[in-house]
């Protein structure tokens, strides 16, 4: 038993990889995250707005260089974050393009932009 | 030599059951497929644990398996924000708004129920882990209908069984509780790993691929 065990640890883990592999095959991301849901959970936790502005336009750079799909509410939070920055042109401009992106989002930014009294545009 | 195989065999059964992969009992989804939801409103998850990260860990890891399942989610910090501008800080109270009136403000087809029942580290003599736990109702917002329900759970254990012998175990269990300590939240990123488990498409149980999956109508 104690000579068969590892090889039965070697086995089964090949087993669980090839399962992976062919089983459940992975499907290719339908979207380019970088660090959305990590400066999410900096925004919930009270961390600075600056830097969060700062690394989600920075990880807009990187998703347009390699020609990527932004995920659902990304221009969103962006948006938000220009709001409580005081940077309205900005924020109305993030809305707009999360709608543009997203139409399941418009009745939603729509209600936003009429809120902050800029009425939707475009 | 055919013990070996028996037990290759029994191994691989066992991992195929918790692969996900493997059937399970059938389930109805003839109302979820009726309804066919595009989009998704996040309530923020109920918190059972006695952890108060776990409510903000959970909400901001939920995005992405349900967005690449194919949904198009309801940004989650801008929700939350519009409830607390309406008085809603708790997820208590959100989780009792009436379905219709969700609908209303946030135009989306669905909202999601999350609870989290187990979050945090736990200091055992041999190891300790870190188990996030949580469940999901999945409400059609037209009708206030159950679509789908499911629960996952992830332990930061699973990949640090076997470490081989008793010497080995003591100085992980060490190790583990420093790196538990020194962060800020050990329960991050388990609670990511649960939510993938959570709110990822697979068949008999869990939820069904969205409109913006090239799978959606598959299953």
């Amino acid at each position: 038993m104690s000579i068969t065990l590892p090889a039965w640890r070697t086995g089964a883990g090949l087993l669980l990889g090839s399962l992976l592999l062919a089983g459940c095959n992975m499907p290719k991301p339908l979207y380019q995250w970088e660090s959305y849901q990590p400066q999410v959970y900096e925004y919930f936790n009270g961390q600075s707005k600056e830097e969060q502005a700062i690394a989600l336009e920075r990880d807009l750079e990187k998703i347009k260089a390699k020609n990527g799909a932004v995920p659902p509410g990304y221009h969103a939070q962006l948006g938000l974050l220009y709001s409580e920055l005081g940077r309205d042109d900005q924020m109305v401009q993030q809305f707009n393009t999360e709608k543009a992106l997203f139409p399941e989002s418009a009745a939603y930014m729509d209600f936003l932009l009429s809120n902050a009294g800029q009425g939707a545009k475009r | 030599m055919i013990k070996r195989l028996t037990q290759l065999v029994l191994g691989a059964c066992i991992v195929a059951l918790f692969s996900g992969c493997a059937e399970r009992q059938t389930v109805d989804y003839s109302a979820y497929k009726q309804a066919r939801p595009k989009s998704i409103l996040i309530m923020p998850p109920l918190n059972q644990s006695p952890d108060v990260k776990a409510t903000y860990s959970m909400l901001s890891q939920v995005t992405y398996p349900l967005a690449e399942a194919g949904y198009y989610v309801m940004p989650v910090a801008l929700v939350a924000q519009t409830f607390n501008q309406n008085g809603l800080t708790q997820p208590e109270d959100i989780h009792q708004l009436p379905p219709q009136k969700l609908r209303e403000i946030f135009g989306a087809d669905a909202g999601l129920y999350v609870t989290v029942s187990d979050y945090g580290t736990r200091y055992m003599v041999l190891a300790s882990a870190t188990i996030v736990t949580a469940s999901a109702k999945l409400v059609d917002l037209k009708t206030g209908s159950t679509l789908w329900t499911g629960s996952a759970t992830a332990s930061s254990q699973e990949n640090q069984q076997n470490q081989g012998g008793l010497i080995g175990m003591l100085v992980v269990a060490a190790l583990n509780q420093i790196i538990s300590s020194a962060q800020d939240d050990a329960g991050y990123p388990i609670a990511g790993i649960t939510s993938a488990r959570l709110l990822t498409p697979y068949p008999n149980g869990g939820i069904l691929y969205g409109p913006r999956s090239p799978k959606y109508g598959t299953d």
